[in-house]
């Protein structure tokens, strides 16, 4: 076990340090950041000490060296546009970006599992068929529509919450979250449910065949037999085991939603990662760009590791190790 | 909006209740500013927040003339030197007096501020201060220089006892960032907020809001629906396909006025074989656009007023020079040139290309309102004089690295282009020496002069220009100079950008020429 996770840990560095070359020289094929930087006013001779300044005047093989040396003691590089450390930027950022990945994840379970049971039980009832189409479009309308739907239907139209920005926070068992006050709350509600939409339906479609599924197995039919009352057999037999593909894409789900939020967090101006990502990939504030992306690719790495231990953990037929250790 | 008929009522209801805290105010901005640390980033959105805490020795009001800020007067003394009179009794928010020491050590802060990705060294260059007393401070270049109090009014003026020292992360986190502005700052939330609350003790004219919330909302749609929904009182730069549904609408009122921006077309008048201009059929040609013939051909086939109203929605003003009306140093000769397809063809023959000649205009879309369109109206129109004209746009990060330096040896890569020029100075020698003048790195000139355009003549006359102190007569050479690159069709000017910005009914905003939002332009109608 032990063995393995060393083994695991040192792909990812071999992974992370992969990234950083593809990510670095890409965003260094695109454009020119002096000219996103630097006041139309300026001279040539201002523009030439911008360039230096940044030190885009090096060679970029030159540029990644130094990057590199300072990746290693911790030094992601400065945000040109900010002139303060990506990193610090990036963390900064980070705390309203996974309040709102949690709350769109736990909107997914309490509304999709639900609906996703409906659905299954009782499939050729109407409730069931319009829950299915549903599902359909929460799948396939763009994010970017829908969520400015809502905010025309819950803010401007019925003026029922805001639409833009995050609320208060507060600090509650030392946290510091936006989700410990009303005006938070109001807030988080409509981009979490835009950001929700396709987890949902993702839930309540895994949910349904999950239950379609397992209703005709052996177990359900002898705990039927044996007189059990159907709350049980659906509330236990049925929900333990349609319960682990759902954890599985969920905890997947998380991943994307806290790396790639960028849309919904535009349109409602969220201030978390997403926006600052798309912010600094258009203004091409290359230090943080590939910061970001380093530090996903971490996110992604450690989240595989711990589902792979956890798997062990919860099924005894996993057994962690290389088929040839 | 179909909505809106039904549950009118309740949103009615919501908007009612808003005056109560009238006193507050709350704005969308468009862009964010990088930094509360005025010297950080010369960019408009940093140089728009910073109004509010500082102020400046020279303010520039809404049609961007100049106007007694922390200095009362100012004048040259010789042909080198310029005297400014400070304002006497005015405190900094820490109670700290404003004196002459203050603007010495701000001049010397001000081009410095570590990683500031765009300094202000632009302004400061070639500029001294010396402090003759508490109240008195002189200004000197090493030649005569007309535009020092233009210069002098771009710069912030900070402290000597907590701002001049102060790093630009104590300026964001609010310990330096105390000025002598109308407004105090209280928070400052990258990506979320920007807080100010009412400096009492202001100098000048109070303002009315107490309390004032910055935050910006890039998105146009939503920013919209924020005005819309009531969580905004006034957004800046509304989209152009909204300004006409919410004229209707009699919960907004917009406020517009004409900005600095000319939106224009840079033509490659250096290169006799420029790599986006063809002959028939693809082959090679001999640069037509060095022809002044094609030159206004070109620009009598664009129907500026069709760019105006379809294409921009009413919200532009068409262009004859390089800024509008009213400027200092504009033309009282030059309109803007008549549509004239037929004219337009008939040059074109005279110039020996009767079927025309293939071009590719090159322009960025998302940096001007409604950029690719305009390019795409022009290839359009170009083409209907026989000028097949192809339209190729692109995002700003790359458009513009491209187009100035794209070429073999940091050349400017296009052939023709759509870009715009807002002047910050708010006087015409700042497009003229910075897109028409011969492009001479040492001297600083033409550093925007992507079409690499050179005129001996006209270089004397600016040279001239700006180095006249006497303002009737530099207004005049500037204006003179103007006319000389305009008949010369340097660049074509298609239109001035009008901005709009929407707030609730019952307030209006001042429009500015500099397209900045400020809480004190606010006013409760």
């Amino acid at each position: 076990m032990t063995a393995f996770v060393i083994r695991r840990l040192m792909q990812a560095v071999l992974v992370v340090f992969l990234m950083s070359l593809i990510v670095f020289f890409g965003v260094n094929v695109i454009g020119d950041p002096v000219d996103m930087l630097i006041s139309p006013d300026a001279d040539q001779s201002e523009i030439e000490r911008t360039i230096r300044a940044l030190g885009l005047d090096r060679p970029i093989g030159e540029q990644y060296l130094y990057f590199l040396k300072g990746v290693a003691s911790g030094d992601f590089g400065n945000s040109f546009i900010f002139g303060e450390p990506a990193l610090k930027l990036i963390l900064q950022h980070m705390p309203a970006t996974v309040e709102l990945a949690l709350v769109s994840l736990i909107m997914a379970v309490i509304l999709g599992i639900p609906l996703g049971f409906i659905a299954g039980l009782h499939p050729e009832r109407r409730l069931s068929r319009g829950i299915m189409a549903a599902s359909i479009l929460g799948f396939s309308l763009p994010t970017f529509w829908v969520g400015l739907m809502l905010i025309m239907l819950f803010a401007v139209t019925l003026g029922w919450l805001p639409s833009t920005g995050r609320g208060d926070t507060a600090v509650f068992l030392g946290v510091e979250s936006s989700l410990w006050t009303r005006d938070g709350l109001g807030h988080i509600f409509l981009p979490a449910l835009n950001l929700a939409l396709t987890n949902i339906s993702l839930v309540i479609r895994l949910t349904r065949a999950g239950v379609r599924e397992t209703m005709h197995q052996d177990y359900i039919k002898f705990a039927r037999a044996k007189g059990l009352p159907e709350s049980r057999v659906v509330g236990v037999h049925l929900m333990k085991n349609i319960l682990i593909p759902i954890v599985t894409v969920l905890g997947l789900e998380f991943g994307g939603l806290l790396a790639f939020s960028v849309v919904t967090e535009t349109i409602f101006a969220w201030p978390g990662m997403g926006k600052l990502l798309i912010d600094s990939l258009l203004q091409l504030d290359r230090p943080v760009v590939v910061a970001y992306l380093m530090i996903i690719v971490l996110f992604f790495v450690i989240i595989n590791l711990v589902v792979d231990i956890l798997y062990s953990a919860l099924d005894p037929r996993v057994r962690l190790g290389d088929r040839d250790a | 909006m179909k909505f809106g008929s039904i549950l009118g009522p309740v949103l009615a209801s919501t908007l009612m209740a808003v005056p109560a805290f009238a006193e507050e105010l709350t704005i969308g901005l468009a862009s964010e500013p990088t930094a509360i640390d005025p010297h950080f980033h010369n960019l408009g959105p940093n140089n728009a927040m910073s109004r509010h805490i500082f102020d400046r020795l020279i303010l520039q009001n809404e049609r961007q003339q100049l106007e007694p800020g922390l200095a009362v007067s100012w004048k040259p003394v010789d042909d080198l030197t310029w005297e400014f009179k400070l304002r006497r009794g005015v405190k900094f928010h820490d109670g700290s007096d404003f004196d002459a020491d203050d603007v010495v050590c701000t001049w010397d802060r001000a081009p410095n501020v570590p990683n500031s990705p765009s300094s202000f060294g632009t302004y400061t260059k070639g500029k001294t201060v010396e402090k003759i007393d508490d109240h008195t401070v002189h200004f000197k270049s090493a030649a005569p220089y007309p535009l020092m109090a233009n210069d002098v009014s771009t710069i912030t003026i900070v402290s000597d006892e907590g701002g001049c020292g102060g790093t630009t992360a104590e300026f964001n986190d609010g310990t330096a960032a105390v000025g002598t502005g109308p407004f105090k700052f209280v928070d400052y939330t990258p990506g979320d907020s920007i807080v100010v609350e009412r400096n009492d003790d202001y100098w000048g004219e109070r303002p009315i809001w107490s309390k004032v919330t910055f935050k910006p909302i890039k998105s146009g749609p939503a920013r919209v629906a924020a005005l819309l929904a009531g969580d905004v009182d006034m957004i800046a730069a509304v989209p152009t396909a909204d300004v006409a549904t919410l004229s209707r609408n009699d919960r907004v009122s917009l406020s517009q006025g004409v900005s600095n921006r000319v939106i224009y077309l840079h033509l490659d008048h250096a290169r006799a074989d420029s790599p986006y201009v063809k002959a028939n059929g693809g082959g090679p040609i001999d640069n037509p656009l060095r022809k002044l013939e094609v030159r206004r051909a070109i620009s009598m086939a664009i129907n500026r007023d069709a760019i105006v109203d379809r294409v921009m929605e009413g919200v532009a003003i068409k262009a004859g020079q390089l800024l509008p009306d009213g400027f200092f140093g504009v033309s009282d000769n030059l309109a803007p040139v008549e549509y004239d397809p037929d004219g337009a063809r008939k040059l074109l023959a005279q110039a020996g290309y009767p079927d025309g000649f293939e071009l590719t205009i090159h322009g960025p879309n998302d940096r001007y309102i409604n950029d690719a369109k305009v390019a795409e109206a022009i290839g359009q129109m170009l083409t209907r004089v026989g000028i097949k004209t192809a339209v190729e746009t692109m995002p700003r990060s790359v458009y513009f690295g491209r187009a100035s330096r794209g070429g073999p040896n940091d050349t400017p890569e296009f052939s023709f282009i759509l870009v715009g020029w807002g002047a910050g100075s708010g006087e015409a020698s700042s497009p003229l020496k910075s897109l028409i003048a011969t492009h001479a790195p040492d001297k600083g000139w033409g550093a925007s002069n992507r079409g690499r355009y050179s005129n001996p003549r006209f270089d004397a006359l600016l040279e001239r220009a700006l180095s006249t102190v006497d303002a009737d007569r530099r207004d005049r050479l500037l204006a003179e100079a103007t006319e000389l690159a305009i008949g010369d069709v340097a660049i074509i000017p298609t239109h001035y950008q009008v901005s709009t910005w929407g707030a609730r009914k019952g307030l209006k905003y001042a429009a500015r020429t500099d397209e900045f939002t400020l809480a004190i332009g606010v006013s409760k109608e």
